[in-house]
């Protein structure tokens, strides 16, 4: 496992968080709720200081980030890419542009870019099916996006 | 207490409320199949996720079948254990189980005494009908301990053990569903991890998922090997459990059975951990009066209370949680590795033999022993004072492939020097054993006196944490004990804080002492077990002639001869160690 350096800046804040909850045990869930708001993710570093924190297991703590599939152990990248797979964007394409996607980035859904520029995965429903298929990169959305306009949505952010 | 009538299989029965039904079923005889419940009466320790099913039962006007582990009784209730419907539940919940899990019986390490394996036979199951894809994970390999989660059906006792008894917090359950496992921490090896290798949770492991990291073949190697000389020690615990391997009753002491055995299986001196132990008591006696005389004279330096350092769960305990406390536990090494150089350096060379070529077995109740003996600081050019430590079960796995008839084997008397002992170094087995028999010397040490009555029954019990007074002729020693780590813990977090009132504490790592070990035969949760053990260790104390370890003829030799004096340079050099801090650095940047 690739160890990271943490800020101290940003550990100082985590330990704020482990304090707001009174570093209580039963609080965990609502820690890590934080911590992944603040750094995007939850490494392992993360993950132990947490641990330190509440005084509890290491084990415990990742027993709880794998258990919910809220928690990520994986960066996301600094544009995460979100295709829209719910029922309207689907019928109108969304799995050919998800495919797309996966080709140009050379990636999985889940996963980062090496240079940690892009990250995939998928949502159901945005609430804008008159667009669909529907794209978020970050905040930004694009409508009736279709496979041939995949390359420029990515180059948009290459710069 | 409000009681709470039912009727349970046409019976009627009454226990207290909040009782669970299979609590009160027992009560009355009937004894409602279970899996991953675990309990260990009088001990605090119990399992019941309620997550297997297998103890489910029929309850009157409810439309599912109930958990009888998880389900309390309520007034009126008329519950059924063994209806149709619950007979055809029970075997369909096992054969879903059994349609993930390995069918490797004939060559799984803990088959005869999987409870998985016995509730299939219990039940009757002769096929899976259901195929499927089966989970797969890496098997991990430590000093200690085999994990191969493909045998795990997630009852989570080890969990518990790990985390609620022993609060160690090595191992979790982690991912879910179909992905779900116990591992340590982002599922590194348990090598990496704050794991003790304690082995209590292989104790309570029902399957194969969980096993000692067998060394019997080494042994076996090194007694075909005409250039070796091949030396054993057991410990005190394994005398008291090895009988129940071959259907004795628990608490039959079977010392002259288990050195006729070790005879027979070729080993060329059978001598016991005890003698060791007597000199442990020499060593972290002394060491004791030392703190507790400077203590006195007015030292502030001097580090009270003295913690016993025989158990390396517990050493492997506070090198990972309290390495502030390092210079706290007496540095003398547990008899195991005091045995080791004893055996290598001055009974080897007295007879002309080598280190090399001389290999000493341990015989043990624990599998932290395994461990212990494959540290590098107890290794002279690489060659380990111990080589290999053998569990009570793999010595009777060993006793049973040689064809050997345990039970009618004659007894036999340890061989010399190294196989004399005294009944203060069998009760090391115990809880507030190692304790007591440094009382008696360290009584006798410190006053002049001859002690009249050697029996400190006040240190004696199952109590978690216990405490007494001791009266050295008008000083009196405060001695603290915990068994169970999670007990431990509590007594190390007042020394940590400066509260502790004690000048000795003796702690060991598993319920009941070094008798519950990780290594012993399996209890199955029968806490009767552990106390039949115990009960028999402090009747082979009783019946030895000398009970105080500084009597002991041939220590009083050993120290006249090589040794010295207690504490003496070479009792430093051979017989004392020193810790190192195992706690996890952290990853952050300072």
């Amino acid at each position: 496992m690739a160890k990271i350096k943490l800020s101290e800046r940003k550990v100082e804040e985590l330990k704020e968080v482990c304090k707001s909850f009174n570093n209580e045990k039963g609080e965990l869930i609502n820690v890590l709720h934080k911590a992944q708001s603040i750094f995007g993710y939850l490494p392992a570093e993360i993950q132990e200081v947490i641990a330190k924190e509440l005084n509890c297991s290491v084990a415990h703590v990742y027993g709880v980030v794998t258990f919910y599939s809220f928690f990520t152990m994986l960066p996301k990248g600094q544009h995460p890419i979100s295709i829209c797979l719910g029922t309207a964007c689907y019928v109108r394409g969304a799995e050919k542009v998800l495919e797309e996607f996966k080709r140009v980035l050379k990636i999985q859904v889940g996963e980062t870019t090496a240079d940690g520029k892009f990250s995939l995965s998928c949502l159901r429903c945005v609430g804008a099916c008159g667009l669909a298929p529907v794209v978020l990169v970050g905040e930004k959305v694009y409508g009736r996006v279709s496979p041939d306009g995949v390359k420029d949505i990515v180059a948009e952010y290459q710069g | 207490m409000e009681m709470v009538k039912l009727t349970i299989d046409g019976k009627p029965v009454e226990v207290e409320k909040d009782t669970t039904i299979l609590k009160a079923a027992k009560t009355i005889g009937i004894d409602i199949p279970t899996l991953c419940y675990f309990q260990l009466k009088d001990m605090n320790i119990e399992n019941r996720p309620g997550g297997c099913r297998i103890c489910v039962v029929e309850v009157a006007g409810r439309r599912n079948l109930a958990p009888a582990c998880s389900t309390n009784v309520a007034k009126d209730m008329v519950v059924n254990t063994h209806s149709i419907r619950v007979l055809n539940a029970r075997r369909t919940v096992l054969e879903l189980i059994l349609s993930d899990h390995p069918a490797e019986c004939l060559t799984c390490a803990k088959s005869g005494c999987c409870e998985l394996q016995t509730m299939a036979q219990q039940l009757g199951v002769r096929e899976i009908p259901y195929q499927g894809e089966q989970s797969t994970y890496r098997k991990d390999t430590s000093p200690a301990i085999i994990r191969d989660v493909d045998k795990c059906i997630m009852c989570r006792r080890c969990e518990m053990m790990c985390n609620e008894v022993q609060t160690v917090g090595a191992l979790s359950a982690v991912n879910r569903g179909f992905m779900a496992v116990v591992a340590p921490a982002f599922e590194m090896n348990l090598e990496k991890s704050p794991c003790t290798y304690c082995g209590q949770c292989v104790s309570v492991c029902p399957t194969g998922a969980l096993t000692e990291v067998d060394h019997s073949r080494n042994v076996i190697n090194s007694l075909a090997d005409p250039t070796k000389t091949v030396v054993v020690q057991t410990a005190p615990a394994v005398r008291a459990a090895l009988g129940e391997e071959f259907g004795l009753a628990p608490g039959t002491l079977v010392t002259g059975k288990m050195v006729a055995a070790l005879r027979r299986l070729g080993f060329n001196y059978v001598f016991d951990t005890d003698f060791a132990a007597d000199l442990t008591i020499m060593e972290e006696g002394s060491e004791l009066l030392d703190r507790l005389t400077r203590y006195l004279k007015g030292d502030k330096d001097v580090k009270l209370p003295i913690l016993t350092s025989c158990c390396p769960g517990w050493v492997n305990f506070f090198e990972h949680n309290f390495p502030d406390l390092m210079d706290v536990p007496s540095t003398a090494k547990s008899p195991q590795q005091m045995f080791g150089p004893i055996a290598k350096e001055y009974f080897g060379k007295k007879l002309g033999i080598d280190r090399k070529n001389m290999i000493v077995v341990s015989i043990m109740p624990c599998l932290a022993k395994k461990y212990e003996c494959q540290r590098d600081e107890f290794k002279v050019d690489g060659d380990p004072d111990v080589n290999y430590s053998l569990s009570t079960r793999e010595l009777a796995h060993l006793i049973k492939s040689a064809n050997i008839d345990f039970n009618s084997l004659p007894d036999e008397d340890f061989d010399n020097p190294l196989g004399a002992s005294t009944g203060a170094a069998v009760i090391f087995a115990n809880t507030g054993g190692v304790i007591e028999a440094a009382c008696r010397t360290a009584y006798e040490l410190y006053t002049g006196k001859k002690l009249e009555h050697v029996e400190f029954k006040e240190l004696r019990g199952l109590e978690n944490i216990r405490h007494a007074t001791i009266d050295f002729d008008g000083l009196p020693i405060n001695i603290g004990i915990a068994h169970g780590l999670g007990n431990a813990r509590k007594l190390l977090e007042d020394v940590q804080a400066g509260k502790s009132q004690f000048h000795a504490i003796e702690i060991m790592a598993c319920p009941g002492g070094c008798i519950g070990g990780g290594g012993q035969p399996f209890h199955h949760g029968d806490s009767e077990i552990i106390k039949q053990r115990a009960a028999a260790i402090y009747r082979e104390d009783e019946g030895k002639p000398i009970r105080k370890s500084h009597e002991n003829p041939f220590i009083i030799e050993l120290y006249k001869e090589f040794l010295g004096k207690p504490l003496g340079e070479k009792s430093h050099h051979l017989l004392h160690t020193h810790y190192f801090d195992k706690s996890q650095g952290t990853f952050v940047e300072e």
